[in-house]
């Protein structure tokens, strides 16, 4: 049985785990809040940038001329990963949840027989990817020094990509990032970049209401286009990543918090008993130390 | 006819701008247009350059971007640009480390980027010269 003195210390240092935990929930909390800030300023631009590029890509169609970008390298021989993860763990199931998909994937197309490359952003998955996978490995993406997710940053990664894809370095790009659902919920999803994917306008009637003039042509605008469009993708998954990593680390610091009180009401609940047992033993070492004289 | 029309300016970062203006420069890639209500639709490349708005209150703004493109329509005009600044001393900072990464790039450039790459150069050389 633990001596009083134990217990007390256990419950002290129960205690002031809480207080960490509790103070990094908080944080968490007001940084998502900016997190998802920033991921509601991103939007307007995305969305413009996606509706002017789907009426370009029905303007251009998949003519021979479209750029390699929109039509690919005509295989899909070789696949560049790019798992987006955190820089720092405590944050829950995040991290593990998109290394479970950029996994299941790896294998997937492993089993296809193609060629697999990964491309990290963040210290946590490429931890967790390189057991596996270390012979994969092309690039690491080191974001501990960003304090907050700015286009440059995305800029440079989609630069890096694109500088890749025309030396001919794999065929097909997709990213893995973390979609902001809720607090509690984000989901690892899967989007491919490169070569660009877009869903036929549903409001095909509207698009062609409007026929645009482009200028310097139909070409030379795409072109120009499609490098940004891939930019704004990854600027917009590490700013839904930076939404879910807070997310997470605020709800399971909030677990983390609720659980370290119910420990210390165990505790505290032992530590009278034990006090109680132990002035009983006293009381009774005394009482039949003065009967015995 | 509409005497204003809709201007949007927006960053991938933030939206800078989004009111009611009668005209607005735009420095698209074959040379400076002006926009005003009612115009053709056109969407074209923007190169570095400023954004001048007039607003339907009468009040101009001045912004310098470095890129991107703009969507033209009969209702309004909206610029996506890459990098966008109210015309300010920061900005000034902001777009002389553009113009060192552009040249670095240019040098770097094999011939058919290079041409481009030079282009952005000379057109950041003179935005800069247009905002003293």
């Amino acid at each position: 049985m633990p001596s009083l003195k134990d217990l007390k210390n256990r419950i002290d240092s129960v205690k002031s785990t809480r207080k960490i935990t509790k103070a990094m929930q908080m944080v968490a909390a007001a940084k998502l809040r900016r997190a998802q800030e920033a991921a509601e300023n991103a939007r307007p631009y995305a969305e413009r940038m996606r509706s002017v590029m789907g009426e370009l890509v029905a303007a251009v169609g998949n003519s021979d001329t479209a750029p390699r970008l929109l039509s690919g390298t005509g295989s899909d021989e070789v696949h560049m990963l790019v798992v987006m993860t955190s820089e720092r763990g405590l944050c829950g199931g995040f991290n593990t949840s998109i290394v479970r998909a950029a996994r299941l994937r790896i294998d997937e197309l492993r089993a296809e027989g193609k060629t697999v490359k990964i491309i990290t952003v963040g210290k946590k998955g490429r931890e967790q990817l390189k057991r596996e996978y270390s012979d994969l490995f092309v690039d690491h993406v080191d974001m501990s020094d960003v304090k907050k997710v700015g286009y440059s940053d995305a800029s440079a990664i989609a630069q890096d990509l694109l500088a890749r894809y025309a030396a001919g370095e794999f065929d097909v790009c997709t990213i893995f990032y973390n979609r902001f659902v809720s607090v509690i919920r984000q989901e690892p999803t899967v989007t491919q970049v490169i070569p660009a994917v877009f869903e036929p306008a549903e409001d095909a009637e509207e698009t062609s209401k409007t026929p645009y003039e482009y200028e310097p042509s139909e070409e030379g605008v795409l072109a120009d286009l499609l490098p940004r469009g891939v930019a704004t993708q990854i600027f917009a998954a590490l700013l839904e990543n930076a939404a879910s990593e807070e997310g997470a680390r605020m709800s399971a610091m909030d677990n983390a918090t609720r659980n370290a009180g119910e420990m210390i009401e165990k505790l505290t609940i032992e530590f009278n008993r034990t006090r109680q047992a132990v002035i009983t033993n006293e009381l009774i070492e005394i009482i039949s130390g003065a009967e015995a004289l | 006819m509409a005497n204003t029309m809709q201007f949007d300016l927006v960053s991938p970062e933030k939206r800078l701008a989004s009111l009611e203006a009668t005209a607005v420069q735009i420095p698209a890639a074959e040379g400076d247009m002006t926009v005003m209500p009612d115009h053709a639709p056109v969407i074209t490349t923007l190169r570095p350059g400023l954004v001048r708005v007039s607003a339907a209150d009468g009040a101009q703004t001045q912004y310098a971007v470095t890129g991107g493109f703009a969507e033209i329509n009969p209702e309004g005009a909206s610029v996506l640009a890459e990098h966008a600044f109210l015309g300010a001393a920061e900005s000034r900072a902001a777009l002389e480390g553009f113009l060192e990464d552009a040249r670095k790039r240019a040098t770097e450039a094999e011939a058919e980027d290079r041409d481009v790459a030079e282009k952005f150069v000379a057109d950041l050389v003179h935005l800069l010269e247009a905002m003293e």
